[in-house]
């Protein structure tokens, strides 16, 4: 397993592999193994995908993710075909007509065949700003009808385009997860690498408030915190208050993480040469330690971003997170709470499809991290 | 062994202290106070009080004294009298609301616990023996599934399928019919048919975990040479895998056991709110929503109180059952 797992891939002939193997700088040979993890290689490009989607998210989305379409609620997602009468063409939807069902007087919506609207890409639609920088009003795709629109995982009770908002809460649920991850990783690094360089009393003392904050069960005290956040307060103050209360509990365990890895390269020769060459305490952790163990740090981020975004999915479901009109997946999930609305509109859980991905995608992205990080390891 | 149980124990005292401070913040934290919340109320209701009225009451109930003070007043009325304060928003003693839900939500969490472990121990073992096969593939894809898939999902999910193609009447622990009848032999199979979904969810959502690390456990043990002897000595295979290093591989399932002791009292919360389950969870997040802080902040203190108690009994067994850690 060793050898394959060291063995580059693409290499013309078998000493050149070896050559290049034994020159290699850690940072290719940690790359070379991470490749072969093919989940995370797939997890690794999906991610990206998503995050340049969340990035451009107003040119991605079709539609303004607050536009309000009276005539349009809970209509299914709509059909991308390219048979029409018998003929292959290029993709196109059908306009959809209004209907009532005669007996229970409900709006159901119907393809209106008669009317094949042929998906156009780079299609003007609802102004926007683009990242703060030109008004624009060019969208990815869409089709080229006043009337008729695209909406490619249905409508909710406003009439608002599914796939809009979820692309558009994309970028604060992702961004929650990283900010959140960012908070956690400065606190965890600093209080981790204090610990475990010192020891003694320090070490016990940051051991025993880590463990305090690890005994208070992690739900109620969010709970408790999101909740005492007043409900008037601006939704982006909350944002990064709901960020800092995920991360004040999520620290623990990358300082835990930090520690241990410090203990184990404490006793290097290396880290001793520094301090006889008379190094300062700062110099020797910043200098000589941390970039050791980045690999390591950077696996146990990845691993902690899923936690952040299954905090604040849950929050803002049960309401105690982030409120509308903010757009988050957990904001879009609470129009999927009652049995009701999931039985009219099942589509209205595809904010809880992309959660699991985007869960799964960083989880093994994490473990394939954590597996790559020691190249020289087995 | 005495000495290291009593030497634990002491270490769980400040930790103790700790917590209480943290839910009395809690409760605190909030802007206004119990007053306001009440003015608030009455107005609501027509009525009016001035503010010469709220400035009495806030005197009478001690709200004016300092923090300190009124913490102390606080935690020594639960200590010494098992008075955990009033719920505004009930109107009652937060012990009897809490009391009058904890037996459904301690058969829910007990029954749930029961089932995880009944899946992950068999499954873990069985991934572990034949590591690399057709099932320790499923059940590794059904691990990392389990991982992802947020427990409220999953009830979301499964209420949805069951209600649009089962046909069942689903959520909630009870039909209309029963919710008030007294017990009898129809009302339990009620019962046994709304209990399904939240146990297999919970059951679900903790097996994942656990068969992963009973996985990685067993594999840790089979290598063992102590394993190889039992297997030279003739002992068929299961005699093997489940004599001596299951037994070792239990070791994580101990130390997490004193944790279940919360999760018995809350049962999972968020579960609990979507499938409209009258257990303990959703009082706290109704509290945690009407700002009904005195619900609320106890609420949070018995769980860390349990937390703290369920660690104390983990290290205890831990201890019992495996001498290394004792002199450690």
């Amino acid at each position: 397993m060793t050898d394959q797992a060291l063995d580059p891939v693409a290499t013309p002939a078998p000493a050149a592999a070896k050559e290049n193997l034994y020159t290699a700088r850690p940072w290719t040979l940690v790359w070379w193994r991470f490749r072969k993890h093919v989940l995370a290689m797939i997890s690794l490009w999906f991610l990206v995908i998503l995050a340049f989607m969340a990035i451009f998210a107003d040119v991605v989305a079709p539609y303004n993710p607050f536009g309000i379409e009276r005539l349009l609620t809970f209509s299914q997602p709509t059909a991308v075909r390219i048979v029409h009468n018998g003929q292959l063409t290029w993709p196109f939807v059908y306009a959809l007509k209004r209907e009532r069902d005669p007996v229970t007087a409900r709006v159901l919506y119907e393809d209106d065949f008669e009317k094949p609207l042929p998906i156009q890409f780079f299609v003007s639609g609802d102004e926007y700003n683009l990242l703060g920088l030109f008004e624009t009003d060019i969208h990815l795709f869409g089709v080229d009808d006043r009337r008729a629109k695209i909406n490619l995982l249905g409508t909710d009770g406003l009439g608002r385009d599914v796939f809009s908002r979820l692309i558009h809460g994309a970028r604060v649920t992702l961004s929650a997860g990283l900010v959140g991850v960012a908070f956690a990783f400065v606190l965890g690094l600093t209080l981790g690498s204090i610990s475990g360089y010192f020891g003694g009393w320090v070490d016990a003392s940051i051991q025993r408030l880590m463990e305090f904050i690890r005994s208070v069960p992690t739900i109620p005290l969010w709970m408790g915190l999101a909740a005492a956040l007043p409900i008037a307060w601006d939704p982006v103050f909350v944002y990064v208050l709901i960020t800092l209360i995920l991360a004040l509990i999520g620290w623990t365990h990358l300082a835990r993480v930090v520690r241990g890895q410090f203990f184990a390269i404490r006793d290097e020769d290396y880290v001793m040469a520094a301090r006889l060459a008379g190094a300062s305490e700062y110099r020797i952790i910043t200098k000589h330690m941390l970039p050791a163990m980045t690999s390591y740090i950077i696996a146990a981020l990845t691993l902690a971003v899923p936690e952040m975004i299954l905090g604040e999915t849950a929050l803002s479901f049960l309401g105690l997170g982030l409120r509308p009109p903010v757009v988050s997946w957990g904001v879009l999930l609470q129009d999927a709470q009652n049995l009701r609305s999931i039985s009219l509109a099942p589509w209205l859980l595809s904010p809880g499809v992309a959660v699991v991905l985007t869960v799964l995608a960083f989880n093994f992205l994490g473990d394939g991290l954590r597996d790559a990080a020691d190249p020289y390891g087995q | 062994m005495i000495g290291f149980i009593l030497r634990r124990a002491f270490w769980a005292i400040p930790t103790l202290i700790f917590v209480s401070l943290i839910s009395f913040i809690i409760i605190q934290l909030p802007p206004g106070d119990y007053v306001t919340a009440y003015a608030a109320q009455l107005r609501h209701g027509g009525e009016y009080i001035t503010a010469v009225q709220e400035e009495a009451m806030r005197q009478q109930m001690g709200l004016n004294d300092p923090v300190l003070v009124q913490y102390w007043r606080w935690i020594s009325d639960i200590v010494l009298h098992g008075d955990f304060g009033h719920s505004l928003e009930w109107n009652a003693p937060v012990s009897t609301l809490i009391w009058d839900r904890l037996g459904l939500t301690l058969a829910i969490s007990s029954l749930s616990m029961l089932f995880t472990w009944a899946i992950a121990i068999p499954v873990g073992v069985y991934s572990a023996t034949r590591q690399y096969s057709v099932f320790d593939y499923i059940f590794t894809v059904f691990g990392f599934l389990g991982k992802g898939i947020p427990d409220f999902l999953l009830a979301l999910v499964l209420m949805w399928i069951s209600f649009v193609y089962l046909n069942l009447n689903v959520g909630g622990l009870f039909s209309p019919e029963f919710q008030t009848a007294p017990w009898s032999a129809a009302k339990v199979v009620d019962l046994l048919v709304h209990l399904w979904i939240p146990i297999l969810v919970l059951a679900t959502g903790g097996a994942a975990g656990l068969i992963r690390v009973m996985r990685a456990n067993m594999l840790d043990e089979l290598g063992k040479p102590y394993v190889e002897t039992a297997y030279a000595q003739g002992l068929s295979e299961g005699q093997v895998v489940w004599n001596y290093p299951v037994r070792v591989a239990l070791n994580p399932f101990i130390s997490t056991v004193g944790w279940a002791l919360p999760a018995l009292f809350s049962g999972d919360i968020i579960t609990a709110v979507v499938l409209n389950l009258p257990t303990t969870g959703p009082l706290l997040l109704k509290a945690l929503q009407m700002q009904d802080m005195y619900l609320a902040g106890s609420f949070i203190l018995i769980l860390s109180v349990f937390t703290i108690v369920g660690t104390l009994v983990s290290d205890v067994l831990l201890a019992w059952s495996d001498p290394r850690i004792r002199y450690a």
